[in-house]
């Protein structure tokens, strides 16, 4: 939670929000690769795609 | 009391430094520590030690600073790719994961590294980041002995900045302007030495011992080509000839082109005279832009005082030049300008600017002469020696400095480790070996079978600060070894009409001066001046030296071999000393001579360090 609301104090400083969108798709992303290496949550990753 | 913790970790050359009430009281790099040259880990043992040297506990500490901002970074990496996209995929896809994995987390990541100093420690709001260029130009100006100084610092890349140009006055140093990524000096001189074949970010050394040796012949090909650069100094890097945004590499086919040669490859191709020359070109085109941008600043700010700092300023070839051409009146620069002096910068910053506390000045400086490493007493290192086995008879002081010096006359190589160690790439007689400078066979020797390096590597003299326009063409302080300069004119050796037809390394064997093992091919030397205030037992050596020889210069460079970080503890000292041709070891009070060790001790050494 520290961690976004810094994060989100920082794109607000540098005016830097456009790069917003590219950070939460990385986000998800990476956690899509975290979770479908070996979890539960791996088949359901899979039917997504 | 007020105690800081600054860090530098995560890139190159991971460092820690303490400061109590803005004063400096330890620093050390962490390759010392793990023996791992360059280390960029967590500096776990730095902070260890400079948290013991304090005698404080991490929950003791006020404040923790780390050297720079990797939100930023993150912003410039991210904003690279967009910008080249779909070019650099390949880099993308190999940073990305450790980013989203650590390195954007890093104040969380950091507080957790930092427990393991000390369970207690639990204020994660005590961290706080730093600029990586206010950090250089913050450990350059508030240690200096100016009141008020243009600060100038130059690297690879910090987040953005890779230039940039401070006034500090007093306790304020401002940023003024700023030269931005993918625009920078470091960066260029690392192209070239990535092209001529050493590793990028610690072969840029080599690449400047090498240039002496050759022609600056690509200057207006680089200058055409390459690089423009403005009236003021300020400079654009063509793009197209460079690989360092988007790929794996510096350097690119364009690049390899324009010169005619593809970039060497140091384990099937030898240095060539091309790789001379182009050296010789790269240090020119650098000369004159750090010239350049001096000349401006000192008409802008009309400021009598410079300070540098940044990885650039290790260019001690580049510092003496603008020393030479008396744009300001003094100079002084950060010992270790390189990353790890960026924790001591992020530290002094958040004292001075932060907290907006007062400066003391300190006439000769605020660095002790840079020795703010660990220190051992007589008994730790007897007792350390004695459980390696060594054979050693202690000396009285003076004992120590008459026999030291009696073996250098007799040409012999010694490990000189004294003292508390040195902040920063250079060893300046804490952890040294030194030589007589009046030998002709000494860079070679030392080079060969000691160092095990290039033939071709200069080593440094440390004269007697009161000696030194005796000898050099230089009359000022340079207690850092970051200043080059001529060996005075009447100590040079003429060269005969046969010997000037030489080239490249040929030139490497003629005798050049009356202290031929520290003057370069060019006639120059990288000299260090030895103060009797901050190393009197050094002071003292050599002054016993010129006694017996009329002579204040000795030859001076690292206790290590290549790839190898400097020697730290007397047992990393007693394994040097046992695994190359070393021939006697000072070591506090304690003297050895390799031929009465136990010839078992003699161990296998070179291929435990990989060439930098």
């Amino acid at each position: 939670m520290e961690f976004i609301k810094e994060f989100w104090q920082f794109l607000r400083v540098r005016k830097k929000y456009w790069l917003l969108p590219i950070i939460i798709v990385l986000v998800i992303f990476g956690g899509l690769i975290v979770l479908s290496q070996g979890t539960v949550v791996a088949p359901f990753i899979y039917t997504i795609f | 009391m007020t105690y800081i913790l600054g860090i530098s970790a995560f890139y190159h050359d991971s460092a820690a430094a303490i400061i109590e009430d803005g004063k400096i009281i330890a620093a050390a790099q962490e390759e010392r520590f793990t023996r791992k040259k360059h280390d960029f880990g967590y500096p776990f043992n730095a902070i260890e030690f400079v948290l013991n040297f304090a005698d404080k506990k991490l929950s003791e500490i006020d404040n923790i600073i780390f050297f720079e901002k990797p939100f930023l970074k993150f912003e410039r990496l991210l904003e690279t790719y967009v910008a080249m996209s779909p070019k650099g995929f390949l880099q993308f896809s190999k940073a990305m994961p450790t980013w989203l994995r650590e390195k954007l987390f890093q104040k969380k990541m950091l507080f957790n590294l930092l427990k393991q100093h000390d369970k207690n420690f639990n204020n994660q709001k005590k961290i706080f980041f730093s600029e990586h260029h206010l950090s250089h130009a913050a450990s350059a100006f508030f240690p200096s002995p100016f009141e008020k100084a243009i600060v100038f610092t130059a690297d690879g890349v910090g987040e953005w900045a890779t230039t940039t140009v401070a006034i500090g006055c007093k306790n304020d140093l401002q940023i003024k302007k700023e030269i931005h990524f993918p625009h920078s000096l470091g960066l260029l001189y690392s192209a070239f030495t990535y092209y001529t074949g050493f590793k990028v970010n610690s072969g840029e050394y080599k690449l400047m011992g090498l240039a002496p040796y050759g022609e600056p012949k690509y200057t207006d090909l680089i200058k055409k080509n390459l690089i423009h650069i403005k009236e003021d100094g300020s400079f654009r890097l063509d793009q197209k000839y460079f690989n360092y945004t988007t790929g794996l590499t510096m350097t690119n086919d364009k690049f390899n082109n324009l010169f005619g040669e593809k970039p060497r490859d140091s384990k099937k191709e030898k240095i060539t005279q091309f790789h001379m020359d182009i050296a010789s070109s790269i240090q020119k085109v650098t000369e004159q832009i750090m010239i350049k941008i001096c000349k401006s600043l000192r008409d802008e700010y009309k400021i009598s005082n410079l300070c540098l700092a940044g990885g650039v300023a290790l260019n001690c070839v580049a510092n003496g030049k603008i020393l030479k051409e008396k744009i300001f009146d003094n100079i002084w620069i950060q010992p270790a300008a390189g990353d790890a002096g960026g924790s001591l910068g992020a530290a002094l910053a958040y004292w001075y600017i932060e907290l907006n506390k007062e400066r003391k000045f300190n006439k000769n400086d605020e660095m002790n002469g840079s020795y703010l490493g660990p220190s051992f007493s007589d008994e730790q290192i007897e007792k350390s020696l004695k459980s390696l086995g060594a054979k050693f008879e202690h000396l009285s002081n003076e004992d120590l400095l008459n026999k030291t010096s009696d073996d250098l006359v007799k040409g012999n190589a010694i490990g000189w480790f004294q003292g508390r160690m040195e902040f920063g790439p250079r060893a300046l007689g804490g952890r040294s070996i030194i030589g007589d400078s009046r030998s002709p066979n000494m860079q070679k020797n030392l080079n060969l079978k000691v160092k095990y390096r290039e033939s071709f590597r200069p080593f440094a003299p440390s004269v007697l600060r009161e000696d030194i326009d005796k000898w050099f063409e230089l009359n000022t302080d340079s207690p850092y070894m970051l200043l080059v300069a001529d060996i005075k004119k009447e100590k040079q050796n003429a060269m005969s009409n046969e010997e000037k037809k030489l080239f490249g390394i040929d030139k490497l064997n003629i005798k050049r001066s009356q202290i031929p093992a520290v003057t370069h091919v060019d006639y120059s030397a990288r000299i260090q001046t030895v103060h009797e205030k901050t190393n009197k037992k050094y002071y003292d050596l050599i002054k016993n030296f010129k006694r017996k020889t009329n002579c204040p210069v000795i030859v001076n460079t690292s206790f290590n071999i290549r790839g190898e970080p400097i020697v730290n503890t007397p047992e990393d000292a007693f394994n040097c000393f046992m695994g190359t041709d070393l021939d006697n070891l000072a070591i506090g009070n304690f003297y050895l001579e390799k031929n009465k060790q136990d010839k078992f001790l003699k161990r296998e050494y070179i291929n435990k360090f990989e060439d930098d």
